[in-house]
């Protein structure tokens, strides 16, 4: 009989290969994340070699395509900015998708399940392009000035965040519908065995129970609304401003970038350097929202699962 | 980890049959305390396995401890006992399946055809080629009956025609006729009987010289039972079986040596780690066991 | 209470359960309303977008639009043959891409990666967060390494692919990753039970049988991919070519950029153009889609 002893065959040498080979596809993700980091923090050094980080962090003024005497790197416009076109969409999306949320997880019946969940997935997968010709094509001139007689700009906030938070609203309905379905039948049972109502045990029970999924999808709703682009870029306006006037366009950070990056902008300048720095800010603020989000999901399995 | 003192023990022995089993000692090593009538085969039996003092570990919990048996060819060996004794672990440590995972370590010595399988010279590829297993629920792959058994044969690389190897495989396992009009139908329409029985054919198709077999037959229906005991009497001509049950009776019926093992607290109450209690011919152990806890087992009085 | 006086007074109830309040059946009532009204939202919205592309981009649809390329000047005979020539092989690069990549990763993931140590959990923590990343940041990456900076390719087709290559990677991996959990671990021990190697029993029996559910995550990542404006737009895509790519090395467009160029043209005449666009672009997402419901409705594995 022959040894049961490894032999150096071409197959084990094969198997070798293979593992250190799909070990460094894996590292391809981690070598994206070093990129990514990379590139924002180099030119952003270089930024903050030009301009002060003061004057960024706390300067009001957001020009910095405009020459000499007027160019001035405060950020906050695009901050304010982009934080009240989210809010306009989670004001919209918010209750909207919560309610669909525990609607599909507590009262629909199935057939009506079938239905609405594949819809809920369809307006998910709508490109963001599409939304944005919606919001200026028929959003803007025909629902807001026609059917609401509302006196906007072509380019506003309202339109802009009611689309966006449109867009958002299948992710937060979605997410929570998962964290209220994964409550455990036996809590709905005991509590409806104490005689308490469908919409007691809903909102009393399955929902509180669910909370930290719930929250999650809130943010991650959130981190979609603030890294959005095109709906903003196509029917935010292109003006960084302060203000909270619904009727007049707002820039976000991430449509500042798109549009900037659009133009021949030599390697080095210093607007070249405003699309990573602006590009660095959103990261940190993703980064948080969708971190903060994913431990709260991890929470909610595990307690569960 | 200590024992009790009045477990009357049987001694470390070479191999030679009936000496003086009453001889307390650690570590000791079971062999028949008599050679069974009309039996010659024990005096004769050889060695498959040489198991010397294996304990496994799960991280810091020994699971099983000091396991010291000689398992002989041609035979079927019985592994019975309560349930969480470490019946299947200690099998799995016969064809190194307790590498797959992650936190197990094995020590002791495991020797088979004079090399100790845990050596780190030894590749657990090489080992499971020679040395197949049957689980407790059929495992068929989701692929024709034809592809099933001839999976094991290509991917070790054996030469021959495929067609041959399959038939031969089928045949050993009584299925043959069974299946031959319908080699290329999908393992997933059969029975549970069937499928397990497929599923031996295919272990028996890479021609190991040994069969594991973890309480095969606990997921199926007793006819299907019945014929798989068959199938295992009629193995064991050819291939020496080694098979972890829940069912004494079938122990009863089928094997030529049982082991007995339990499962002692540690002083914590935390740790639950299995031992064999005692290991001899089937017929002693169930109708004169030395160990009074085998004795209460085998007439039902716990388990 | 006496007897009788109970038996007389449960005659004269006229039923034994509470009534809710008229206070919880309004709540009830107007909760009911309003989740029915946060549906209605969502259809009507997707019912709206719809109807108003339909409305504006159905008129424009013929062999001529599919064929013709865009002008600049001339609203009317504006085609997308280079933005559809483009979005098409935007999405064969992206495959090409992806499929090794991400399933090479979930395989490591899955199969090879001990959990233990901490770069595995590094790099599962690392895919998390890349599939939260803003696609804009991916815009960033592609500008700053890959059109400019080391590789310096300039804005061409190639640069496109792999900057929207990476923005879909995570989403593959994290796909492949549950097809391959679904098949069960009895799989895998049957086969390395066999002597297989770890290989084998990955390439012959877990990929075969969580194909259906990569193959379906690869396509819905790829529909993703193919609707992407923003990482487009910074990367440098051509606005409204009246060519082709003649290779990777050339500039490009894709039906998502043609759509925003047409959309924010300050002539008003293209946005049935910018529409029909949206159209096409719709009728290939929802062919993806199509084939991969179908693929896993099909070719999925039931264990």
């Amino acid at each position: 009989m022959t040894s049961l002893a490894y032999t150096r065959t071409r197959r084990s040498v094969g198997e070798q290969a293979v593992r250190y080979g799909l070990f460094a596809a894996a590292a391809v993700s981690i070598l994206t994340t070093v990129l990514i980091v990379l590139s924002l923090l180099r030119e952003t050094i270089a930024f903050f070699g030009d301009v002060p980080v003061g004057d960024f962090l706390f300067g009001t003024k957001w020009t910095p395509l405009l020459a000499g005497d007027q160019q001035s790197f405060g950020v906050i416009p695009l901050l304010t900015g982009t934080l009240y076109l989210t809010a306009i969409g989670l004001v919209v999306a918010i209750p909207l998708g919560l309610l669909a949320a525990i609607y599909l997880s507590e009262y629909a019946p199935r057939r009506v399940r079938k239905v609405v969940k594949p819809v809920l997935e369809l307006l998910a997968g709508v490109p963001t392009i599409v939304f944005g010709y919606f919001a200026l094509v028929f959003f803007t001139p025909e629902v807001l000035r026609g059917v609401f007689g509302v006196e906007v700009n072509q380019f506003n906030a309202l339109s802009a965040g009611v689309i966006l938070g449109l867009l958002v609203l299948p992710t937060i309905a979605s997410v929570a519908e998962d964290a209220l379905s994964a409550v455990p039948a036996s809590l709905r049972e005991g509590a409806f065995g104490l005689g308490a109502s469908k919409l007691q045990v809903s909102l009393r029970v399955v929902f509180p129970a669910a909370l930290s999924g719930v929250v999650a999808a809130l943010i991650l709703g959130a981190s979609r609304a603030v890294g959005e682009t095109v709906i903003i870029l196509v029917a935010g306006g292109q003006v960084a401003r302060l203000g909270l006037d619904p009727t007049v366009g707002y820039q976000s950070m991430a449509a500042f970038i798109a549009a900037t990056s659009r133009g021949d902008i030599p390697t080095g300048s210093i607007k070249y350097e405003t699309i990573f720095v602006v590009g660095m800010a959103l990261f940190v603020m993703t980064l948080a929202l969708n971190s903060l989000s994913i431990r709260l999901v991890n929470r909610y399995r595990q307690v569960y699962e | 980890m200590s024992r009790s003192g009045d477990d009357p023990l049987p001694d470390k022995l070479t191999s030679r049959p009936g000496a003086d089993p009453k001889t307390p000692s650690e570590g000791r090593r079971f062999e028949p305390s008599h050679a069974p009538a009309g039996n010659g085969a024990i005096a004769a039996a050889e060695p498959i396995f040489d198991v010397e003092d294996v304990s496994v570990f799960y991280g810091e919990h020994r699971a099983v401890r000091d396991i010291s048996m000689r398992i002989h060819r041609n035979e079927i060996t019985a592994l019975i006992g309560p349930s969480g004794c470490g019946k299947s672990t200690f099998i799995r440590c016969l064809n190194r399946m307790n590498d797959l995972i992650p936190t197990a370590r094995v020590e002791g010595r495991v020797v088979y055809h004079e090399e100790d399988l845990y050596d780190d010279r030894i590749d657990p590829v090489q080992v499971r080629k020679r040395i197949g297993m049957v689980f407790q629920k059929p495992n068929p792959f989701p692929k024709s009956i034809y592809d099933n058994i001839a999976f094991g044969p290509r991917v070790i690389g054996m030469k021959g025609d495929m067609d041959e190897i399959v038939e031969s495989a089928l045949r050993r396992a009584a299925l043959w006729d069974e299946t031959k009009d319908r080699l290329k139908t999908n393992a997933f329409g059969m029975s549970g009987g069937q499928q397990q029985r497929l599923c031996i054919a295919r272990a028996l198709a890479t021609e190991p010289d040994v069969l594991l077999m973890d309480e095969p037959c606990s997921a199926l229906d007793p006819i299907s039972t019945g014929r798989i005991e068959d199938l295992m009497m009629e193995l064991k001509e050819n291939y020496s079986i080694v098979i972890v049950t829940h069912n004494m009776q079938q122990a009863a019926r089928v094997s030529d040596m049982t082991a007995f093992f339990t499962v002692e607290l540690d002083d914590a109450a935390k740790h639950r780690t299995g031992h064999v209690v005692e290991y001899d011919v089937t017929d002693k152990i169930f109708t004169n066991p030395e160990d009074k806890r085998t004795e209460d087992y085998v007439t039902g009085k716990f388990g | 209470m006496t007897g009788a006086q109970i038996a007389a007074r449960a005659r004269t109830r006229t039923s034994v359960l509470p009534r809710p309040s008229t206070g919880s059946r309004i709540a009830d009532l107007a909760f009911r309303l309003v989740m029915y009204l946060s549906i209605a939202v969502g259809f009507i919205g997707l019912g709206a977008i719809l109807f108003d592309v339909a409305r504006d981009g159905l008129p424009r649809l013929s062999m001529d639009f599919l064929t013709n390329f865009p002008s600049r000047i001339i609203p009317e005979r504006s085609g997308i043959q280079s933005a559809l020539v483009g979005t098409l092989y935007l999405m064969l690069i992206c495959a090409v891409l992806v499929v090794p990549l991400g399933v090479a990763t979930a395989v490591y993931l899955e199969e090879y990666a001990d959990r233990r140590k901490w770069f595995n959990r590094l790099i599962e923590v690392n895919i998390q967060n890349l599939a939260a990343v803003p696609s804009v940041v991916y815009g960033i990456l592609g500008l700053a390494f890959i059109v400019r900076g080391p590789l310096s390719m300039g804005r061409v087709l190639l640069a496109g692919g792999i900057t929207l290559s990476l923005l879909v990677l995570p989403v593959v991996i994290i796909v492949a990753r549950e097809a391959i959990r679904a098949v069960p671990p009895s799989i895998r021990e049957g086969s390395l039970a066999l002597g297989a190697t770890q290989w084998q029993t990955i390439w012959k029996q877990v990929l075969p049988g969580s194909i259906a559910g990569i193959a379906t995550g690869v396509i819905l990542a790829l529909s993703r991919a193919i609707g992407e404006t923003a990482p487009l737009l910074i990367i440098g895509a051509a606005v409204s070519p009246r060519f082709n790519p003649s290779g990777l090395f050339d500039s490009f467009t894709a039906l998502p950029i043609q759509i925003f160029s047409w959309t924010t043209d300050a002539d008003r005449e293209f946005v049935s153009a910018a529409a029909g666009a949206i159209l096409v672009l719709m009728v290939l997402l929802v062919l993806m889609n199509s084939i991969a419901i179908f693929l896993r409705n099909r070719y999925e594995q039931k264990w």
